[in-house]
């Protein structure tokens, strides 16, 4: 009756997301009375997991893994929850995970909560309290069939050691025959993803045109944070589609989200509405984001962003 | 080629989200309800398909019947007929059992959907029913091309997109790229008179189980007013995310 935990990897690394998953198995696994066991999947080294509680750590690799495959990963992710007579399994929200949540549920004959904010209000019945209308509400769910699937949303149960000294096995998984192939993956690498980031630094229109990005990409540059735009800027072609976060673009919810020159429609407002501290620069002291805001400079961008970054240069220098 | 598009019936973007009894209920008082956007993406591509290389589009629903103007929208946009099941959408994985049912009985090929829908958020029913009928599945799909069987698509992933081959029969968890915000369509009043024409089945569910069910609803707690900054004094936003919110 463990506590399964899918920490998820990239390249071979952990996600910051996987740590937060372990912490938030961990004190589940401490409600029910139960242990929790983590599985990785083409992970190059599982110690880190032990210092977020994960005592026992499941290792699968296989050359044919090395290339996400939400079919084969659904199918791995079941052989272990069977090995190990898991009931509840814990996952994250990155795109992957998303990806194969609901083949697994399928598969366990699962019940599943995805955007899961909290640990459960009680174990019986299972409640699990869950974002619900694009962040402008939270329903409190039942889990009611006898295997439970947890999706915790990133960044809202957080990263908390836990340290212990734990053992890892290796596990032979048989692997799926998958319908779907990757033929070709195109990443921007070496720079933070807005998915991964603890700070995003976004821009608008108010910003005038694509040329004047040099200092969104440096004040992000700063930050170590991710760029975004909202989505007028990514229809005008100022920047790649995959910067647009709003209702049909990413969502974010990084700890830090700071809007230079866009006024916050109600669709940008819901993609970032989970982003915990919400700063925004604007010249229109009407703009409809400083209510969604928590800290507000009602001034123009090319004078206050350069200011910035330059006191911020001096702050990290300090 | 069979084409099905699930569309979940979902309040405006725009809507003031409330409960009532308690707490427990959505309060619909006052709310317009939309096709969800993300399968609005979806639709618009079946559209495409079916205007570039021949396919019927039948549209999905499983609601009871305040859903059937959302169909009828469906419908006045161009799928040819609509089938609604009878049956309140509580929990994804009955949502899907539902849908599967439809797909078997109506012999799909390819079942286009929106990555997840804007009221609850569940990102689940696309993978579930692809599991559920042992379909392919690729979600977050902002690229699709189909060539007799073959499909070649492309799905966003952390920090860039992955291109990906695979066949019919396929279902797809569609977003904004499957086809642009640009291309959604409107309908016209030609295609909302004909709706009124195009059949709209009821169907009753198959027995399935709810997985899940929600117990009551919680508001954000409300924000407090932002804390202005004069532009002057930077040193000031450095020191409040550094001390207060301890955010850098």
């Amino acid at each position: 009756m463990s506590v399964l935990v899918f920490a998820d990897s990239t390249e071979g690394k952990f996600k910051k997301s996987a740590f937060e998953v372990v912490s938030y198995g961990k004190k589940v696994a401490e409600q029910l009375g139960s242990n929790v066991v983590v599985v990785t999947i083409d992970a190059n080294s599982t110690e880190e997991l032990y210092t977020y509680g994960a005592e026992k750590v499941v290792s699968v690799k296989n050359d044919s893994l090395s290339i996400f495959n939400a079919k084969e990963y659904a199918s791995v992710l079941k052989q272990v929850a069977d090995a190990e007579g898991s009931s509840v399994i814990v996952l994250g929200s990155s795109i992957d995970v998303l990806h194969v949540a609901p083949l697994l549920a399928v598969a366990l004959d699962a019940g599943y909560a995805s955007n899961v904010v909290a640990l459960p209000s009680s174990t019986s019945p299972f409640t699990v309290k869950r974002k619900a209308f694009s962040n402008k509400g939270f329903s409190n769910t039942v889990i009611s069939t006898d295997k439970k699937i947890i999706g915790v949303a990133k960044n809202s149960y957080g990263v908390h050691e836990n340290a212990v000294s734990g053992t890892t096995e290796t596990f032979e998984a048989s692997i799926a025959e998958s319908g779907v192939k990757s033929e070709k993956i195109d990443k921007v690498t070496g720079q933070v993803t807005i998915a991964d980031a603890e700070i995003v630094v976004s821009a608008g229109r108010g910003l005038k045109g694509p040329e004047n990005w040099g200092m969104i990409e440096e004040l992000a540059d700063v930050l170590g944070a991710a760029t975004a735009c909202s989505k007028p800027v990514s229809d005008l072609g100022w920047r790649p589609h995959g910067e647009h976060v709003g209702q049909t673009g990413k969502p974010v919810a990084s700890n830090l989200y700071i809007a230079i020159g866009i006024s916050g429609a109600i669709q940008h407002l819901a993609g970032i509405n989970a982003s915990k501290v919400k700063v925004v620069i604007n010249t229109d002291p009407e703009a409809p984001f400083f209510k969604a805001a928590d800290y507000g400079i009602v001034g123009d961008a090319f004078e206050v962003v350069p200011k910035l970054i330059e006191k911020l240069k001096a702050f990290k220098q300090a | 080629m069979k084409i099905l598009v699930c569309i979940s019936h979902v309040p405006d973007t725009t809507s003031k989200i409330n409960f009532t009894e308690n707490d427990t209920k959505f309060d619909t008082n006052g709310v317009q309800f939309v096709i969800n956007p993300y399968d609005e993406f979806s639709l618009t591509r079946a559209m495409w398909f079916k205007e570039k290389q021949g396919a019927t589009v039948t549209v999905v629903n499983v609601g009871n019947a305040s859903t059937e103007p959302t169909l009828r929208k469906a419908l006045a946009i161009g799928a040819d007929d609509a089938i609604r099941v009878n049956m309140e959408a509580v929990d994804g994985l009955s949502v899907a059992k539902q849908l599967a049912e439809v797909v078997k009985n109506g012999g799909y090929d390819l079942v286009l959907a929106g990555r997840e829908s804007i009221d609850y958020n569940g990102a689940m029913v696309p993978g579930m029913l692809s599991s559920l009928i042992d379909f392919n599945f690729v979600n977050g799909c902002i690229d699709l091309e189909v060539d007799g069987t073959s499909v070649t698509a492309i799905r966003e992933i952390d920090g860039g997109n992955e291109t990906l081959s695979t066949s019919l029969p396929l279902v797809i968890g569609g977003q904004k790229g499957i086809v642009e915000e640009k291309d959604l369509r409107i309908p016209n009043m030609r295609g909302i008179m004909m709706a009124r024409k195009k059949p709209l089945n009821v169907v009753e569910p198959v027995a399935a189980e709810n997985a899940t069910s929600i117990t009551s609803f919680e508001k954000p707690a409300p924000k407090g007013t932002v804390k202005l900054i004069d532009a002057d004094n930077v040193d000031e936003l450095i020191d409040l995310l550094h001390n207060e919110a301890k955010v850098i």
